[in-house]
């Protein structure tokens, strides 16, 4: 259950799209989802399409991979899909009860289905492609600026590599725990909702107090290891932008202003 | 028999590039009131066995009897196994989790759904086997007690839902001297006054030195030995060759034994090797 | 004084006790020096007061009374602390909630990054780090695939990697298996003989207090015992009378003694019994 999430995993690889600065692709990715929402046809989806196919195809993760990764996504496209299409107003097509099904409806569902899809894997091919430490680096050094108006970077990113770093031994523990429970006649699985959560508290008590335990002595052997904040840190990946970096970074450019300036001059649907 | 393991085989992602037999082809038969030594080098499938012994993994095939009833039968009560097959994980101390060291040790009892006077029983009961005061300690919080007596508080929470075989695993790992006599200690008292099967899995030859009558020994996923403690403490080499090792006082004896002294190739305690080596000497000098 | 790490200068630990709120000692009036390159073995059940001990050695405890001076700087000096704690490394307990990162070698960078190394100077640390500590096959690995004697040595590279000239051991074998705990202590030998380390090793199993060149005997609070391993463990019944246990030949040799043999007390390995017997 919890395996089968594909989403925030990282495949690796030595693609030029995973040996790519983690900040030009983290601002392909803002560009990216910035012009899915400037998007009003499907001929720009389908270029959309063709440069999603291009990167999974240079990246070389598998295309089931990314499959798989949709899969407990199903459920939010499909009610998505449903409410636009019954709530949309328009030219009557087909009608199932009191529920009617508009020509505009028809489409715009379809459209807001396929937005959905683009976004989850546009982003989920960012985590793919990009080791969790190097996606840090990259988002602290985009948000170094606006250190200046009060936001911890530095903060936002070593809690984000702690949290990376902790969750399998957080799974592991939850694992042996539930076992440990198990062994003394606990039910995680038969009743009903209410008494479901009821009997979680055998797992989750433990689990917290341990995490704390966990937290508190992390913090003390980040002391003892001279840690004090982020100021005068240096770090043992600087991020350097090459060539190759600056030109990716200038071809999406161009690439997304296209997609974007395509609203202005076509019909919409 | 209270046990039999036959053909047992698990195999984790089966069909897939990472494909690991973790079992292979375990068989074994336990007899009620043995007292057995489960070890191994970590990794060699010993915690893969044992979590199998109260269907908490399904193996990939073979079968485990209990009580000559198949455990992985769809029929078989799942309760009623775990019941029968206690099982104290490894650093126990931390799956408690109630306000009060009775209601953590009545955890186990509780969902067996028996009565009140009965569960208040074994509370008090099991307390008193790893030696901890009823009166003093049953209304305290389980998290201000010192490491030790978390893990007794932990043990008797198993200890409470009265198995017919109790598996520990590693019940001193972490502990010091003092704190894993004791917990030794009380292990040893439980088997003497109750009819119950033990199972000690342990990194600690000299622990398993001291309680154990039978070692299964455990590599790569099989059982490579099953005989009486001597016989096993025998195999020296081949025990290190697996990366285990033997008590000092076993090695000793082995190095004075090749030197040409005639003693007792083998044994298990310091008390032994002591009398040995006096009756030795005692002869010699007689001689 | 040039050849003294840390000197522990009659000092005192308090704290309020969780249960009834009174104040407790958990360390009272120890004196003691640490001297440099020395393997310092301090031992004691748990409780004794040896953990906390170790934390007022890098200042990550203060004491309530006394001084503890580290290479002559005072562990109560704001201004020092970090170059206090940039000279005397620790390794903990528990391998796993002492890595931060989620690669071996950005967690063997942790420590040199936030002293402000340089760069490519913190890339020749981590190797160097790595190799001494025999992990540098798996500096791209992720921490938590890792053994316990690995993840142990990780941390100790992460440690090396600062370059202190002591490095305090806080049980650092307690949690692992009989292999991961002879790794870890084959590392530190090493670092102590080769790299000429100043160790403060705190423990409570004896076969590795054997391995040091001084042994205190921590009871209570207070140092009960210290020497060569050799003199302490061969007062058995003293040393047992603490909680702790002596070797199991030292035991044989001392019961042998006591049931009329004229033998030598200190024995300390299986070899000098079978010589002697």
């Amino acid at each position: 259950m919890l395996k089968d999430i594909t989403i925030g995993q990282y495949f690796p690889g030595d693609s030029i799209i995973h040996r790519l600065d983690p900040r030009i692709k983290l601002i392909i990715v803002f560009l990216f989802i910035g012009s899915l929402f400037f998007i009003n046809n499907f001929i720009p989806y389908a270029f959309i399409l063709a440069f999603i196919l291009l990167i999974i195809k240079i990246s070389g993760v598998p295309l089931s991979f990314i499959v798989k990764g949709l899969k407990p996504l199903v459920f939010i496209i499909l009610i998505t899909f449903s409410i636009n299409i019954f709530l949309t107003a328009g030219e009557v097509i087909l009608t199932i009860g009191p529920l009617t099904v508009t020509k505009e409806g028809l489409y715009f569902a379809f459209f807001m289905g396929i937005r959905l899809v683009f976004l989850i894997t546009g982003t989920s091919l960012l985590t793919l492609t990009t080791s969790p430490i190097a996606l840090t680096d990259g988002i602290e050094d985009l948000l170094k600026p606006f250190k200046k108006i009060g936001l911890p970077s530095h903060e936002l990113a070593m809690m984000m590599t702690i949290a990376l770093r902790f969750i399998p031994t957080l799974l592991e523990e939850t694992d042996k725990i539930m076992k440990a429970q198990m062994a003394r006649g606990a039910d995680f699985e038969s009743g009903n909702l209410l008494r479901r959560a009821k009997n979680l508290v055998p797992l989750l008590v433990p689990l917290f107090i341990n995490a704390f335990r966990r937290a508190e002595e992390l913090a003390t052997a980040m002391e003892a290891r001279c840690y004090r904040g982020g100021d005068d840190r240096t770090s043992l990946n600087e991020l350097r932008m090459d060539r190759k970096d600056i030109v990716i970074l200038f071809g999406s450019l161009v690439f997304f202003g296209l997609i974007i300036s395509s609203r202005f001059v076509m019909d919409g649907i | 028999m209270i046990m039999k393991i036959s053909d047992l085989k698990y195999i984790y992602n089966p069909n897939t590039p990472f494909e690991k037999k973790a079992l292979d082809n375990i068989n074994v038969e336990i007899d009620r009131g043995e007292f057995i030594g489960l070890i191994g080098h970590t990794g060699s499938g010993k915690s893969t066995l044992v979590q199998h012994l109260n269907r908490l993994m399904k193996p990939t095939s073979g079968t485990i009897l209990i009580d000559g009833i198949d455990i992985n039968e769809k029929e078989t009560d799942l309760k009623s196994i775990r019941q029968k097959v206690g099982l104290v994980f490894q650093y126990p101390e931390h799956q408690l989790f109630e306000e009060t060291i009775y209601k953590d040790i009545a955890f186990g009892p509780k969902n067996l759904d028996l009565s009140e006077e009965e569960i208040e029983e074994r509370v008090r009961d099991s307390m008193e086997l790893v030696g901890l005061d009823y009166d003093t300690l049953k209304d305290r919080s389980p998290f201000e007690l010192s490491g030790g007596q978390k893990r007794r508080v932990a043990i008797a929470g198993v200890v409470a839902m009265k198995p017919d075989i109790l598996i520990l695993d590693e019940p001193t790992a972490g502990l010091d001297p003092r704190g894993r006599d004791e917990i030794l200690g009380e292990i040893q008292d439980l088997y003497k006054k109750n009819d119950i099967t033990i199972i000690l899995v342990s990194h600690s030859m000299e622990d398993i030195a001291r309680l154990v009558d039978r070692i299964l020994v455990m590599h790569k996923g099989k059982i490579s030995m099953d005989d009486t403690t001597v016989e096993v403490f025998k195999r020296v080499d081949e025990l290190k060759n697996m990366g285990l090792g033997v008590p000092q006082i076993t090695e000793f004896m082995r190095a004075f034994h090749k030197k040409g002294n005639k003693v007792k190739e083998t044994v298990l305690t310091v008390e032994e090797g002591r009398d040995e080596i006096l009756k030795y000497l005692r002869s010699k000098s007689d001689a | 004084m040039d050849d003294v790490m840390i000197k522990i200068n009659k000092a005192t630990y308090e704290y309020k006790s969780l249960i009834d709120d009174s104040i407790q000692q958990a360390v009272k009036n120890v004196d003691i020096e640490v001297k440099k390159g020395e393997f310092l073995v301090i031992l004691g059940h748990n409780g004794s007061g040896k953990s906390t001990l170790a934390k007022l050695m890098n200042g990550l405890l203060l004491p309530a009374r006394g001084d503890i001076d580290v290479m002559g700087m005072n562990t109560r000096d704001d201004e020092q602390i970090w170059n206090i704690r940039e000279k005397t490394g620790m390794v903990f307990q528990n391998p796993d909630n002492q890595i931060v990162a989620t690669i071996v070698e950005e967690d063997v960078a942790f420590g040199p990054e936030n002293l402000g190394v340089p760069q490519e100077e913190i890339r020749k640390r981590v190797d160097e780090a790595l190799e001494l500590v025999e992990m540098t096959d798996y500096k791209t690995h992720a921490p938590h695939l890792l053994s316990g004697g690995q993840k142990q040595r990780v941390a100790i590279a992460g440690i090396l990697a600062m370059r202190p000239d002591c490095i305090i051991f806080d049980e650092p074998t307690s949690m692992l298996d009989p292999s991961g705990r002879i790794e870890v202590m084959n590392t530190i030998k090493k670092l102590n003989k080769d790299d000429e380390k100043t160790i403060v090793l705190i423990t409570h199993y004896m076969d590795e207090a054997v391995e040091g060149d001084r042994v205190l005997v921590m009871e209570d609070g207070e140092i009960v015992m210290e020497g060569t391993p050799r003199e302490v463990f061969s007062q058995v019944e003293k040393v047992k009378s603490y909680g702790l246990d002596v070797p199991q030949v030292t035991e044989l040799a001392y019961e042998l003694r006591k049931a009329g043999l004229d033998i030598r007390e200190d024995i300390l390995s299986i070899e000098e019994l079978v010589e002697l017997l």
